[in-house]
């Protein structure tokens, strides 16, 4: 399993060490990531975000992946992965607006290839290896990189996707996030293997097992897969080795499937303390310093917190918005009834409104 | 006209349950009635399913015969296929009906066609359950209503309760049915509504409807989760003196016609409710057999009221604008009254 840092934050492979400047920014992406994962939970508690699946404790799994990625590349992130599409820029307030189940959260910035959190599980895989092809065969450099669970990689599309990426040569990057459980089930209830890296050895590709806890290395190794996939060499299968501190989601009770004993051990691996710690060592950043990053995090979260809050909520004729380029007949008839039905509210499609 | 009733014996103790507790109940006397029974999905072990259909059914009649599978939903269907056709009575829950496309091959290439295809050497005793619509604040895809596409796979039957009592009767049947059948749960009813449910084996034969209320001036046909929508618009009608007769299908495959077509010749007047989409519906095949069967009776067009041609929306402050609700219903009441 490679691993850069150890969970007291020594540095146990100087070779792997990105330069400053990237370990600074991470810690920041990780630290953004970790902020909304925990005002997320107050605003659901204060009914200000509907039930969200939180991530804490799995940060440098997604902030150290999808930071190897440029704007152009593609990111298929499942619902679990907030923090791998704020990374790649996905701006708060629509992240925020998606998990209040607003249409707002579903418009994805023009200059972004991230698609929306994926709710039926493993379904992006193969739809990433199109994408990867996509970008090859048009000429560019861009890669896609999509995000499993432990459980979904049980999904016939999981094995279908990297059979085609390999078969194809699709740059395409897949993270698989161990995080040991599929809601109530066990890893190892879910798979016989033990190394779920090694899966990447049935389709002929490279399998990579990370410390999914140590954003430094998890950068490391989704990087050289990157320039891997860049340069033509095809995909790469990354297991990051972490664990789901939180419930499946805010609504979860994981007492009913799970000991305290089983995730004992894990809060002294939290990737954000390891990273800090280092960051500390090694004169990077000072306490001070640190202060500044998080009044600036908060500020910003405020800010994105209060534009999600001036998204208006949608209008009811809005629910058939989107489903063909033109309406269909039925669709304009369906309109006018629901239109006719809620007259009496003053409601208005946004969409007339504009 | 008369309801047509259950041909059970009429049982002799009852117990108040949520539907969830019904069916809990009715999984656990097929687990200790046949020991080929077996229960599998996701988290329907440990955890006793995400809605708790299958709470305490793993402790009690262990690991073997309730147990958690990997997280595949055609593996799971592909699975109790061949456990079927070796011998055992697969009960698979597919976690959110949302999620039984990645099973569709299965369904549709073998669940369906195996007793045709060996020329009934082979048949299938499996049940599907899978929790099913909306009226729940659920995310993306978790509140899709699919049973149009199992209704339309030749081979397989589609039952839906709207009640405990019937929850429990028609999953005892379905699972001593030879033949596969999808059981879609409402999830709104899960435990928004307590009965009497009779205590033991209680069936509920498939295939007959039920006649919630009784009434001369128009029929209103039903199933589900819109049972309770339907009611309470039929009983707002009821007080304005329009007679509204609800039928409760209980049973897509097979369809029970005759009490359709029977309230419709006393009536003249047809509604057809569901949350589904309304192109190409099962309410569309209920429109086209009114059409074939009872024209001559019809004093107005029929009306399907349900949901609309788009995705179900996750989005909470306009969920309802997409399910039907007894307004919705009561409007279509006045239109075929006024015609
Ligand atoms: C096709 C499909 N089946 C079932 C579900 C219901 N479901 C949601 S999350 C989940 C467990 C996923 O576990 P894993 O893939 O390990 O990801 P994690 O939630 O741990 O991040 C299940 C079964 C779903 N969303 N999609």
């Amino acid at each position: 399993m490679v691993q850069c840092l150890a969970p007291d934050g020594s540095v146990v492979r100087e070779d792997l060490l990105p330069d400053p400047g990237t370990r600074l920014e991470l810690y920041r992406q990780m630290r953004r990531a970790r902020h909304f994962d925990e005002r997320g939970w107050v605003l659901y508690r204060q009914g200000r975000l509907g039930v969200f699946p939180p991530f804490g404790g799995m940060e440098a799994s997604q902030v150290g992946t999808a930071a190897a990625l440029t704007k152009n590349d593609w990111l298929f992130p499942t619902y679990r992965d907030t923090g791998a599409a704020l990374t790649l820029g996905l701006p708060i307030a629509r992240t925020l607006a998606y998990w209040r189940t607003s249409p707002h959260g579903w418009h994805m910035p023009a200059d972004l290839k991230v698609l929306p959190f994926y709710i039926p599980i493993a379904t992006q895989y193969p739809q990433a290896v199109g994408a990867a092809l996509a970008e090859r065969r048009q000429g560019t450099r861009n890669v896609a990189m999509a995000f499993i669970g432990d459980g979904g990689s049980s999904e016939g599309d999981f094995h279908e996707a990297l059979n085609f990426a390999g078969a194809l040569n699709a740059p395409c990057v897949f993270i698989l996030q161990n995080n040991g459980w599929a809601i109530s089930v066990p890893t190892r209830a879910q798979t016989r293997a033990t190394d779920l890296s090694r899966r990447a050895d049935g389709y002929g590709i490279p399998g990579v097992r990370v410390d999914g806890n140590d954003a430094l290395a998890t950068y490391h190794v989704t990087r050289e897969a990157v320039e891997r996939a860049r340069d033509g060499g095809g995909p790469t299968l990354i297991e990051t080795v972490t664990y789901r501190v939180k419930p499946h989601t805010v609504a979860d009770d994981p007492s009913r499937y799970r000991s305290e004993a089983d995730t004992a051990g894990w809060d002294a691996k939290d990737p954000v303390t390891r990273l800090r710690t280092h960051l500390l060592n090694a004169g990077l950043m000072t306490e001070a310093s640190e202060a500044d990053l998080l009044a600036e995090i908060a500020a910003e979260f405020e800010a994105a917190l209060a534009e999600a809050d001036s998204y208006p909520e949608p209008t009811p004729a809005e629910i058939l918005d989107h489903v063909f380029a033109e309406p269909t007949p039925q669709l304009k008839k369906q309109r006018a009834e629901i239109l006719a039905e809620h007259a009496q509210n003053g409601t208005q499609s946004s969409k007339e409104q504009a | 006209m008369t309801a047509p009733t259950t041909h059970a014996p009429q049982p002799t103790t009852h117990k108040n349950m949520t539907m969830v507790a019904a069916i809990n109940d009715a999984l656990d006397i097929a687990l200790a009635a046949d020991d080929t029974v077996h229960i599998f999905g996701e988290d329907v072990g440990v955890m006793g399913g995400v809605f708790r259909a299958t709470d305490g059914l793993q402790a009690k009649h262990g690991q073997e015969r309730v147990f958690d599978t990997p997280l595949a939903e055609a593996a799971i269907v592909g699975m109790g296929i061949g456990m079927g056709l070796a011998g055992l009575k697969p009960i698979a829950e597919i976690q959110f009906a949302g999620f039984l496309y990645p099973a569709l091959d299965q369904i549709l290439s073998h669940l369906g066609r195996y007793r045709h295809r060996t020329r009934s050497r082979y048949h299938l005793p499996m049940v599907i359950r899978a929790p099913y619509g909306g009226g729940v604040h659920t995310p993306e895809q978790h509140a899709d209503s699919p049973e149009a596409i199992l209704a339309h796979t030749p081979g397989v039957k589609v039952v839906i309760p709207s009640t405990p009592a019937d929850a429990k009767g028609l999953l005892l049947s379905a699972i001593n049915d030879p033949d596969p059948v999808f059981f879609f749960e409402a999830i709104k009813l899960y435990r928004s509504i307590k009965e009497d449910v009779p205590t033991g084996d209680y069936r509920v034969p498939i295939g007959k409807a039920r006649i919630v209320t009784q009434g001369d001036d128009v029929t209103v046909i039903c199933y589900g989760g819109m049972v309770e929508v339907a009611h309470k618009a039929a009983a707002a009608a009821h007080a304005a003196g329009i007679g509204v007769e609800v039928i409760d299908l209980r049973t897509l495959v097979p369809m029970d016609t005759d009490t359709i077509i029977t309230s419709v010749a006393k009536t003249g007047r047809a509604i057809i409710v569901t949350e589904a989409p309304r192109t190409a519906g099962f309410h569309s095949e209920i429109a086209a057999i009114i059409a074939e069967e009872a024209i001559e009776h019809l004093r107005a067009p029929i009306i399907r009221v349900t949901g609309f041609d788009a995705p179900y929306p996750p989005f909470t402050a306009v969920e309802d604008v997409y399910r039907p609700n007894p307004l919705r219903v009561a409007k279509a009441i006045r239109q075929v009254m006024d015609y």
